[in-house]
């Protein structure tokens, strides 16, 4: 018996900043930075990737309808974990009341850490070692000031219950493509990322994207016609588009899943919150192929079934498109401010 | 620095934070906002147990606050409320993702996980409930 999603749940924080307000303060051209993307979200000064993660895995116990006590596993991936040491799977679980009868651990594969915690999950249930399991990817995601990355590092959150009753998406297959690629990277103490610039694009994301797309779709014996909604680790919104040209993909089946141009890169909650935008609209029977990317490198590629159980369970928390209209916007100095982020100045 | 009672403290506390859990009175049908052990009506003849709160309620009572105690400088300024509970509690709580001009008596609202307090850089992150105006 296949498991799959019992219930998923998405968290995009109210605050936003226009990226032509970014490219003023660093003399760039509001023009030409507009043009690879609108807007991005900003976490407010008392959110993280814990508290995000908390409010998107209460929609997700929400919708899934269950005793959060059946919880058997609590895996999340971040970039941003709040702290080094003190795991913030245990602040998830207490804040859940799954606590304390539960597998947990916090993961790190950069944009992929979100996926990996599902696949996790799912092979714990697969395995009958639980009943449901809660994973998901929660970043607060900082670029240095005046770098490429400040105009779409943004935050967000998106957790699924995974379990076999009742499912409103069959997980059918999973398959990964891993190889030791440096395209970028933060060492310890060090407070922003580094990338290899130019070179992330090929060897990083296409390379590996590509790789688990085609090695899912020739796994399952399927093509691309079989799917009616594909997505993308979504860094810009071009990559993406590009990746769905390389496959034959035609755009249509992308667009619901890429929401870059108005949230930004939210890192690990990135494709699962376009997955989330997928099943807010998605009718049953319809299939999903999703891949993450994760810097360092690797892809998780998923295939999804949406089955009729959705109809019930997608009104009972937000849907991310109310959560993305319901927004407020800041300036270049309030956001400062609230990324305390001045001090990264050189 | 702080000590080691001070985080055994703030732990004892975190399950009722982070979930907004009290304790209700099964004979009167009283709630209570931090947990009480014993029910100021009944006496010896309530009986007492844990009860987790939905989370909504109505604004009961607010301020702006402008000068801010140690460790809330930098949210300035912004809404504190008496927010009573659907089920009857009051409890009062920080009102966020709004402006104070937006805050009105009566307002209906639901809970929200936040960070509460940092001590500092090095210190422990102190998660809980706030209120957000309901969608
Ligand atoms: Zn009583």
């Amino acid at each position: 018996m296949k498991a799959g999603i019992v219930g998923y749940g998405a968290y995009i924080p109210r605050l936003r900043i226009k990226s032509s307000n970014i490219a003023k303060v660093w003399s760039a051209d509001p023009e030409l930075e507009a043009k690879m993307i609108n807007e991005k979200t900003v976490p407010n000064m008392d959110e993280d990737c814990a508290t995000m993660a908390v409010e998107a895995a209460r929609s997700a116990i929400l919708r899934a309808g269950i005793d959060p006590m059946k919880i058997g596993a609590v895996y999340i991936g971040s970039e941003s974990h709040p702290y080094v040491v003190k795991s913030t799977s245990s602040i998830i679980g207490e804040a859940v009341g799954a606590t304390p009868n539960m597998m947990a651990a916090d993961l790190e594969f950069a944009c992929k850490a979100g996926t990996s915690a599902i696949q996790i999950v799912n092979s714990h249930v697969l395995a009958g070692k639980i009943e449901y399991g809660l994973a998901g990817g929660s970043d607060t995601a900082q670029g240095r000031p005046g770098d490429a990355l400040e105009y779409t590092a943004a935050a967000g959150a998106a957790m699924f219950v995974v379990g076999k009753k009742d499912v409103v998406a069959t997980i059918d297959s999973t398959l990964s493509y891993v190889t030791d690629t440096p395209d970028f990277w933060r060492r310890e103490g060090e407070e922003f990322p580094r990338h290899g610039g130019r070179f992330t694009g090929e060897p990083g994301y296409f390379k590996h994207i590509l790789g688990a797309t085609e090695g899912i779709l020739s796994e399952t014996g399927t093509t691309v016609k079989d799917y009616d909604y594909f997505v993308f680790h979504q860094p810009n919104a071009k990559f993406p588009l590009s990746a769905a040209k390389m496959l034959g993909i035609p755009k249509e089946k992308v667009l619901t899943g890429l929401l870059f141009p108005k949230i930004g890169n939210t890192y690990s909650a990135a494709s699962i919150l376009g997955l989330c935008n997928v099943l807010d609209t998605a009718t049953p029977g319809s299939r999903i192929l999703m891949t993450s990317f994760g810097s360092g490198a690797g892809s998780d590629s998923f295939t999804m079934t949406v089955t009729d159980k959705i109809g019930d369970r997608r009104d009972m928390a937000a849907p991310v498109s109310q959560m993305i209209e319901r927004k407020e916007y800041i300036d270049y100095a309030t956001y400062a401010r609230y990324k305390e982020k001045i001090k990264g100045v050189l | 620095m702080p000590t080691e009672k001070a985080v055994a403290h703030h732990w004892r506390r975190f399950s009722e934070r982070y979930g907004l859990i009290g304790s209700r009175c099964t004979s009167c049908k009283h709630y209570f906002y931090p947990t009480s052990i014993i029910c100021p009506k009944c006496r010896r003849k309530g009986k007492i147990e844990e009860f987790k709160f939905s989370g909504k309620g109505n604004i009961f009572s607010y301020t702006t606050i402008r000068i801010a105690p140690e460790g809330f400088e930098k949210y300035t300024p912004y809404v504190v409320a008496i927010v009573e509970l659907e089920e009857g509690a009051m409890v009062v709580s920080q009102v966020v993702d709004c402006s104070p001009d937006d805050v009105s008596i009566g307002m209906p609202v639901e809970s929200t996980f936040r960070k509460i307090r940092e001590e500092g850089k090095s210190g422990l992150i102190l998660y809980g409930f706030k209120f957000r105006p309901l969608k």
